[in-house]
C-alpha cells in the first residue's frame, strides 16, 4: 500500500480574477488584479471598503436539471464549491452523475470521496433580519417573540444553508460519490488541509479517486467584520483597490478579503493512467504543523510552525531545500505575518530561499478564507504544467532583499518541485509539495 | 505493515457531570441529564428544554501560567479543555510537551490533535442589536452603514474568533504545546467520531506517535435552537424533558439537543507500553462514507451507514460474530433510529437480534459534533466494566426498530469488541470499532 502515488488529473477555481482554470491563470499571467471596491453590500461603514469578488453564478446551469430544487438551500460558499467541483471534474474529464446526468459514469462511486475545507458560514443577515423585525416587543429584539413568531418566518431548512460540511455533502450528492468524506473546518488552512488528508486516503488505499479543496466567501458583512476586528486588514489603499493587497511589500498594510473556491482531482497514479487522463502534477508530501501564539492572531515571530509543516512535507517527498524552484505561500499582506512567514521559509530552505521563486496570489484575488491554500494549489499547479510563474503584483520592494519576486512580469520556468505553506489565526500550518511527473 | 492503536486517557464534560467515572455510574443507573433550558429564555421556543453542562470552575483547572490567556475561552472551548486535561492526566502525559523526547514521551512534532468540533456560541444579543437596528421594513434591506456601526460598537474580536471551528484544538495544541498537525472537521453530528477515526490513521501510517482526540459542542444557544426547531427535528415534550430522548420509542419525536465535550488520547501501541501508559482498549476500525443521497434525509435503505460499517468491520478484519455490543446513534428521531435499525440489519443480518444496541443519548441528549466521542468513552467503560448501558425512555419499540435496544436497564454482558457508529446530517456516516485491551498488554 505504500507505493501508491497520488496525481493530480483536474483543476477546477473560481477566483477574483477568473472562472476556471484557464481564465484564472491567464489572468494571472496578464497581471490581472481582481481587487475592487465591494460590490456585494455598501462598504462605507468599514474601515476597509475593498474586496476580490467572484462574479454572479448562476446555479442551475451549474448543477444537473434534477438538483436544482436544492440550490435555494446553497449558500455562496456551497456554491462557490460546488461550481469549482464541477470544473474540476469535466477538466479531469472524468463521467459521474453530475457531470453526465443522461450517460454513461466511469468512477467507482464507493471508491470516490470527498474532502471539501470550509470557513465559518454566516448566515444571510438580509433573511435574518426580515425575520427578526417579527420579534419586535417595545423597540426591541424579543426572544420570547423571536421563540413564538419571529422564527417561522426562516425557510424550515434555514440551518442546512450554513453548516459547514454542507459544501461536501451537497458535490457526493450531485456526483454520487459515496466513498470517504469529510469536512475540514481549520479557518484559512482549510482547503489545503482538505487536500492533504484526501491526499493521504488514497495513499492509505481508503479511495483512488478524491475530491479535495476549499470555498468561502470572506465578502459579507459579518466576515468582513470578523476580520477587521482582528485587526487584519488594510485600510489605506481604499481609494487605490488595485495596489491594496501588497504580500512581503514594505509598503503592505494588512489583508483585503476575497471569495473564492478551488477544487483538484486527485486520483492514484495507476487508475489515472489506466484511463489516460491528464496528469498536471504528482502529490509528493504533506506536512502540518503548529504555530504557537498567545492571542491567536499573531504568529510567532519565527514562523516555527510553519517551517515544521514545510520541512515535513519535503521530508515526506524526499526532497531537499535546493530543489524545490516555486513556493506558493500563504501571504496574507499583513506586516507581521508576512515577516513570520518569511522567518519560517529561511528556516526551512536555508541559504537556498534566494533561488526558490516566490508567488503571492492575494495581491490579485484577495484572502479567500478557507479557500486560500487550495487556490494556491491549483496555480502552483497550472504553473507547473504551462511552465510560466506569473508575476507576484504590488511587491516592488520586498521586505527581504534575498526573497526571488518577480514583481511584474510573468516568467517561464521549468518547475520540477513546488511548494504550497498556508497557516491561519488559531495557529494551523500546513504545506504540500507537487513535482512534475516524468 | 500499519502501526496498532491504544486509548490511554479519556476526559468528559456532559449534562450528566465532568468526571468519567460519575457519569459512567449515572448513566448505568439510567438517569437523565435533560433539564429545561436555562441559558437563554427558551420559554416561547417550540422545544424548551436541553441537556446543559452545570456550571464548573473552568480556570481552577488549568495550569497556572495559562489562566489569563484561556479566560476569554467560549462555551465550546472551555468543555474541550476541560475535557482534554481530564484525558491528559490519565494518560500521564506532562504539561507541556517537550520539543525533545524525553521519558519516552515523543516530542512535540510527533503529538497532534484531531476534534471534531462545532462552532462556539453566537454573540447573539449584539449580533441581533446590529441587526435589528439596521433592518428598513419599508425597503426590505439592511442600512449597512448602521449595522456597521452597532457591530463595531458592539462586537469584539475575541467574542467573534471563539467560534471559530479550529479554535477548541488551538488551545489544545498551544496549551500542551504540541508541533504536530492540529486538525478539525465538522461533520455534523459524526464529527468527533470521524476524528476519532482519522486520528487512529495518523498514527497507524506513522505521521505521529499521539493524538488527543474527539470533539466539543454547544448549540445550545437561541440561533442553534431556532435551526433545529424549524427543521423540527428536536422534541417538542416540553411538559417532560426527562422523558423526551425516546430512542427506538414508538413515540419519539425528535432528539434533545445537548453539549459537552469528549477527549481521548489515542497513542501508538509501543509508545504506550514503553512510557509505561495504561492501556485502556485498542482501536481497531474505522469507516467514512457519504450516503450521496439528500442533504434534508438519510438514504432510505441506509446504504451510505452500512457501506460506513462495513468498511468499519473489514479495516478491523472482523466478521459478523465477532461485534459484542452497539453504541448506536440513536438520536430519537423517527427517521434515524428506523434507518439504524434497518443499516445494523443489512450487515449483521439475523444475528443482529443477538447483539446489544443501546444510544446513551437517551439520558444525554445529543451532544452534536460532541456525541461520537461522549459515546466511544462509554464504549471503552462497557468493555472495561463488562457492561451494556442502557437505552432509558423505550416502553414501546416502534415497528421498524425490532432489536434488543437493552432498554432501561444496565445489564452484564460478556464483550471483546464494540461498534460506535454516527450519522451526520446531510450524509456523512462514521464508524469506529474497539476491543479490549489483550492481558499480554
Amino acid at each position: 500500500m505504500t507505493d501508491r502515488r497520488v496525481v493530480i488529473t483536474g483543476a477546477g477555481v473560481l477566483s477574483a480574477v477568473g472562472i476556471g482554470r484557464e481564465q484564472h491563470f491567464q489572468s494571472m499571467l496578464d497581471g490581472t488584479i481582481g481587487i475592487d471596491r465591494i460590490r456585494a453590500f455598501d462598504p462605507f461603514g468599514f474601515p476597509s471598503q475593498i474586496a476580490g469578488e467572484v462574479s454572479e453564478l448562476t446555479m442551475k446551469d451549474i448543477v444537473p436539471r434534477a438538483y436544482r430544487k436544492a440550490t435555494k438551500l446553497m449558500s455562496r460558499d456551497i456554491q462557490l464549491a460546488v461550481a469549482a467541483a464541477d470544473c474540476a471534474l469535466r477538466d479531469a474529464g472524468l463521467n459521474t452523475k453530475g457531470t453526465n446526468p443522461d450517460g454513461p459514469i466511469d468512477i467507482d462511486p464507493t471508491r470516490t470521496g470527498v474532502n471539501i475545507g470550509a470557513g465559518l458560514i454566516c448566515c444571510d443577515l438580509i433573511e435574518l433580519s426580515s425575520a427578526a423585525a417579527h420579534a419586535i416587543e417595545d423597540g426591541k429584539f424579543s426572544l420570547r417573540k423571536w421563540g413564538a413568531e419571529g422564527m417561522n418566518e426562516l425557510t424550515p431548512l434555514w440551518l442546512l444553508k450554513y453548516l459547514p460540511n454542507m459544501l461536501s455533502c451537497h458535490i457526493t450528492i450531485i456526483h454520487d460519490l459515496q466513498g470517504p468524506s469529510n469536512s475540514i473546518t481549520i479557518a484559512e488552512v482549510s482547503g489545503l488541509m482538505a487536500i492533504g488528508e484526501a491526499y493521504r486516503y488514497i495513499v492509505r488505499g481508503k479511495a483512488d479517486v478524491m475530491i479535495a479543496g476549499g470555498a468561502e466567501s470572506k465578502v459579507n458583512p459579518m466576515a468582513l467584520l470578523r476580520q477587521c476586528l482582528i485587526k487584519r486588514v488594510g485600510t489605506s489603499y481604499n481609494d487605490k483597490p488595485k495596489e491594496a493587497s501588497r504580500p512581503f511589500d514594505r509598503d503592505a498594510d494588512g489583508t483585503v478579503i476575497g471569495e473564492g473556491g478551488a477544487i483538484v482531482v486527485l486520483e492514484e497514479l495507476e487508475c489515472a493512467r489506466r484511463r489516460g487522463a491528464t496528469i498536471y502534477a504528482e502529490l509528493t508530501g504533506f506536512g502540518a504543523s503548529y504555530n504557537f501564539s498567545d492571542d491567536f492572531v499573531e504568529p510567532e515571530p519565527q514562523g516555527t510552525g510553519i517551517a515544521i509543516a514545510l520541512q515535513k512535507a519535503m521530508q515526506q517527498a524526499h526532497l531537499a531545500p535546493g530543489q524545490i524552484q516555486l513556493l506558493v505561500p500563504h501571504g496574507v499582506a499583513v506586516p507581521s505575518h508576512d515577516r513570520a512567514e518569511v522567518n519560517a521559509a529561511k528556516t526551512a530552505f536555508g541559504s537556498c530561499l534566494k533561488d526558490v521563486h516566490i508567488l503571492a496570489t492575494k495581491s490579485r484575488i484577495g484572502n479567500c478564507g478557507a479557500a486560500c491554500g487550495a487556490i494556491d494549489m491549483v496555480t502552483a499547479v497550472l504553473a507547473m504544467s504551462k511552465g510560466r510563474i506569473p508575476a507576484n503584483m504590488n511587491c516592488p520592494n520586498p521586505v527581504e532583499n534575498e526573497l526571488k519576486i518577480t514583481n511584474t512580469n510573468s516568467i517561464d520556468a521549468d518547475i520540477d518541485h513546488a511548494m504550497v505553506s498556508c497557516y491561519t489565526y488559531g495557529g494551523q500550518t500546513a504545506a504540500l509539495a507537487i513535482s512534475k511527473m516524468k | 505493515m500499519t502501526k496498532r492503536v491504544v486509548i490511554t486517557g479519556m476526559g468528559m464534560v456532559t449534562p450528566l457531570g465532568n468526571e468519567v467515572e460519575q457519569v459512567w455510574q449515572r448513566l448505568l443507573n439510567g438517569e437523565s441529564g435533560v433539564g429545561p433550558t436555562s441559558l437563554f429564555d427558551a420559554g416561547a421556543f417550540p422545544t424548551r428544554f436541553s441537556g446543559q453542562v452545570g456550571d464548573y470552575d473552568y480556570l481552577a483547572d488549568l495550569p497556572e501560567n495559562v489562566r489569563d490567556k484561556f479566560a476569554p475561552a467560549g462555551r465550546n472551548c472551555r468543555f474541550m479543555i476541560t475535557a482534554a486535561l481530564q484525558a491528559w492526566r490519565q494518560a500521564k502525559l506532562p504539561i507541556p510537551i517537550a520539543a525533545d523526547s524525553i521519558g519516552g514521551v515523543p516530542p512535540a512534532d510527533r503529538i497532534g490533535a484531531y476534534l471534531g468540533a462545532g462552532e462556539g456560541q453566537v454573540d447573539f444579543d449584539n449580533f441581533m442589536l446590529a441587526n435589528i437596528d439596521a433592518w428598513q421594513a419599508d425597503k426590505k434591506e439592511m442600512d449597512w452603514r448602521r449595522w456597521a456601526k452597532t457591530a463595531f460598537r458592539q462586537m469584539t474580536a475575541r467574542c467573534e474568533l471563539e467560534q471559530e471551528p479550529n479554535m477548541p484544538g488551538a488551545y489544545l495544541s498551544r496549551l500542551f504545546k504540541l508541533r504536530g498537525p492540529c486538525m478539525s472537521c465538522l461533520t455534523a453530528c459524526a464529527a468527533s467520531t470521524q476524528a476519532i477515526g482519522e486520528a487512529t490513521e495518523l498514527i497507524r501510517h506513522g505521521d505521529v506517535d499521539i493524538v488527543i482526540t474527539g470533539g466539543s459542542h454547544s448549540m445550545i444557544h437561541p440561533l442553534g435552537v431556532t435551526g433545529f426547531n424549524r427543521l423540527t427535528a428536536l422534541s417538542v415534550r416540553n411538559d417532560s424533558p426527562t422523558t423526551a430522548s425516546r430512542p427506538f420509542d414508538k413515540d419519539r419525536d425528535g432528539f434533545v439537543l445537548s453539549e459537552g465535550a469528549g477527549a481521548i488520547i489515542i497513542e501508538e501501541l509501543e509508545c504506550a507500553r514503553n512510557r509505561g501508559a495504561n492501556i485502556l482498549a485498542e482501536v481497531i476500525g474505522y469507516g467514512s462514507t457519504a450516503d450521496a443521497f439528500r442533504v434534508t434525509d438519510q438514504h432510505e435503505d441506509g446504504r451510505g451507514g452500512t457501506a460506513a460499517v462495513r468498511m468499519a468491520m473489514k479495516d478491523a478484519g472482523l466478521s459478523i460474530d465477532d461485534i459484542d455490543y452497539i453504541s448506536a446513534h440513536g438520536t430519537g428521531t423517527i427517521e434515524n433510529d428506523s434507518i439504524e435499525s434497518k443499516i445494523i440489519k443489512n450487515v449483521f443480518g439475523s444475528r443482529a437480534y443477538k447483539i446489544p444496541v443501546s444510544s446513551v443519548k437517551s439520558m444525554l441528549g445529543h451532544l452534536i459534533a460532541a456525541a461520537g466521542a461522549v459515546e466511544l468513552i462509554t464504549c471503552v467503560l462497557a468493555l472495561r466494566d463488562q457492561i451494556v448501558p442502557p437505552t432509558t425512555n423505550l416502553s414501546n419499540p416502534d415497528c421498524d426498530c425490532d432489536l434488543d435496544y437493552v432498554p432501561n436497564h444496565a445489564r452484564k454482558a460478556k464483550m471483546n469488541v464494540i461498534m460506535s457508529n454516527s450519522f451526520g446530517f446531510g450524509g456523512q456516516n462514521n464508524t469506529v470499532i474497539i476491543r479490549k485491551p489483550p492481558v499480554d498488554f
